[in-house]
């Protein structure tokens, strides 16, 4: 039956494919990144001048989604975002927004989902950075803020490229988190990792097959590319 | 380690740190540059005071006119030869003093390349030139030949020796080498655990200068040769390879690496060999 399916799918004469899912994750994928970015680079700068004492419990915690089972940190966060209690209670309260089973709760779960594959290569980079690169352009007289803006962000390029890149690859297979706190709603939560369960559950497995080998060629090719564009450097991550 | 020293530069001067690893050679330089603090004491440069622990004074790098070059050159790889030197600028003006620059250096051909691309030499020459851009008061050098071969140092000596001349800048040098002192430097410090044990002219503290006429040159031996009645020392002084005869008990202990230094004495070539700071071993 699958291989029918297949042939069907090669041929072009499947039914319409509903390319919600894929929108949604390419959504998902994009916000979260841009996010990541704009949080693990001062995180990163700041964890690689932090004394050891923070440092290592602090590092420690941003990978915990490393090894935590993505329903560990999904179960928190729907009890975090849950109405009932402590911050979802605030929220509704005081803003009048519930973030659980929401885009918003989603993005918030990949963003500490993904913190890891941004955090880690961008810190690496920061460590790698001689100290006497920025120590030059303080006695050449320029502020910290230039120093930051003009020599160490320009040097850690393949850093970020490698820190944004798994990033985005990363968000767009996350299944775990997504199905605790989001659930499978049409548009809103239903990426396309979980349209891949959802149809083979009901047993439409030519569907399954298209977002399975959407998910698998532009995860293919993000990796490849990162790949080519650090073929220079010696550790791509 | 405690560091203790009081030194007085005069301006124009050009002063050379000298002493074994970890005597606070390169600890001196940092503090001078504000990158290192010290726990108590003075810095005072042309009458300004960067550094005043009474008094609650501690000029950070950026405000004291200091121009370092590093033990690593710390180029940005980010920026051209060209653009190193442009970073230096204050507001991004006066390119006119970036070319001039380029040109003492002798990189004016180079000025669009990528640090990374560079030689070692090449590499030092950018260092040197991006610290002079800013028109330092005081220029820093942390072993700034150590990386370099023996006819590259010798130009670079040359160049250091005629910008130091040409900008008339206070130089503070630490070095190992002998040769570099005595080309670069007017007076030398000699450090160990933090501690001035020596000063004075670089041939006086060396002691190259104590039997007068001679002709005196530090050196490398390559090889000893043994034979039935002397020793034959190869060693290499000044870029040349000489061959000196030695009596079994001058040449005792001597082995392949040591550092010596050739005199010349009554025509009849003689060595004395030398300890790991260069003093000469009685």
């Amino acid at each position: 039956m699958v291989s029918n399916v297949t042939k069907r799918f090669l041929r072009g004469t499947m039914p319409a494919l509903d390319l919600g899912p894929i929108w949604l994750t390419l959504k998902l994928a994009t916000v979260t990144t841009a996010l990541l970015i704009t949080i693990a680079v001062p995180l990163s700068a700041w964890l690689a001048h932090a004394p050891r004492r923070l440092r290592l419990p602090l590092h420690a915690l941003v990978c915990m989604p490393l090894v935590l089972p993505p329903s560990v940190l999904g179960f928190y966060l729907l009890l975090a975002f849950s109405p009932n209690h402590g911050f979802g209670r605030l929220l509704k309260e005081t803003v009048g927004i519930s973030l659980a089973f929401s885009f918003p709760g989603l993005v918030i779960g990949s963003v500490l989902f993904s913190l890891p594959f941004m955090v880690n290569p961008v810190l690496a980079g920061f460590d790698a950075l001689p100290a006497s690169l920025s120590e030059a352009s303080y006695v050449l007289g320029k502020s910290s803020l230039t120093t930051f803006l003009r020599v160490s962000l320009p040097n850690l390029r393949p850093a970020l490229l490698s820190g944004t890149v798994l990033a985005f690859a990363h968000t767009l297979g996350e299944f775990g988190v997504v199905l605790m706190i989001g659930g499978k709603i049409p548009g809103v939560t239903r990426v396309a990792s979980i349209a891949v369960f959802d149809e083979v559950e009901s047993l439409h497995f030519g569907a399954a097959h298209a977002y399975a080998l959407v998910l698998f060629a532009v995860s293919f090719v993000i990796l490849l590319a990162l790949f080519f564009l650090n073929r220079k450097s010696p550790r791509p991550f | 380690m405690d560091l203790a020293v009081d030194i007085t530069i005069a301006s124009g001067e050009s002063l050379a740190l000298f002493g074994p690893s970890g005597a606070g050679k390169t600890s001196l330089l940092r503090m001078l540059a504000g990158l290192m603090r010290p726990d108590s004491g003075r810095i005072v440069v042309a009458g300004e005071t960067w550094f005043d622990s009474q008094a609650g004074i501690d000029l950070p790098p950026q405000r004291r006119r200091a121009g370092l070059v590093f033990q690593d050159y710390a180029l940005f790889p980010n920026m051209s030869v060209r653009g190193n030197l442009e970073y230096a600028l204050k507001n991004g003006t006066d390119r006119a003093r970036v070319d001039e620059i380029l040109e003492n250096v002798g990189l004016t051909g180079l000025s669009g390349r990528s640090p990374e691309t560079l030689s070692g030499g090449q590499k030092q020459r950018v260092a040197l030139a991006r610290a002079l851009v800013s028109r330092p008061g005081i220029l820093l050098l942390d072993e700034p030949l150590s990386a370099l071969d023996q006819s590259m140092r010798t130009q670079l000596q040359e160049t250091i020796a005629s910008l130091s001349e040409r900008y008339r800048l206070a130089m503070v040098l630490v070095s190992h080498d002998h040769a570099e002192i005595l080309r670069l430097a007017r007076r030398v410090v000699r450090l160990e655990s933090g501690r001035v044990v020596g000063e004075g002219k670089p041939d006086e503290v060396f002691g190259t200068a104590r039997n007068g006429n001679g002709l005196r040159l530090p050196g490398v031996v390559v090889s000893i040769e043994v034979t039935d009645v002397v020793r034959v020392v190869s060693v290499l002084a000044g870029g040349q390879l000489v061959r000196v005869s030695a009596l079994p008990q001058a040449a005792e202990g001597m082995r392949p690496g040591d550092r010596v230094l050739l005199a010349l004495e009554d025509f009849s070539p003689s060595l004395l060999r030398l300890d790991g700071d260069g003093a000469p071993i009685s």
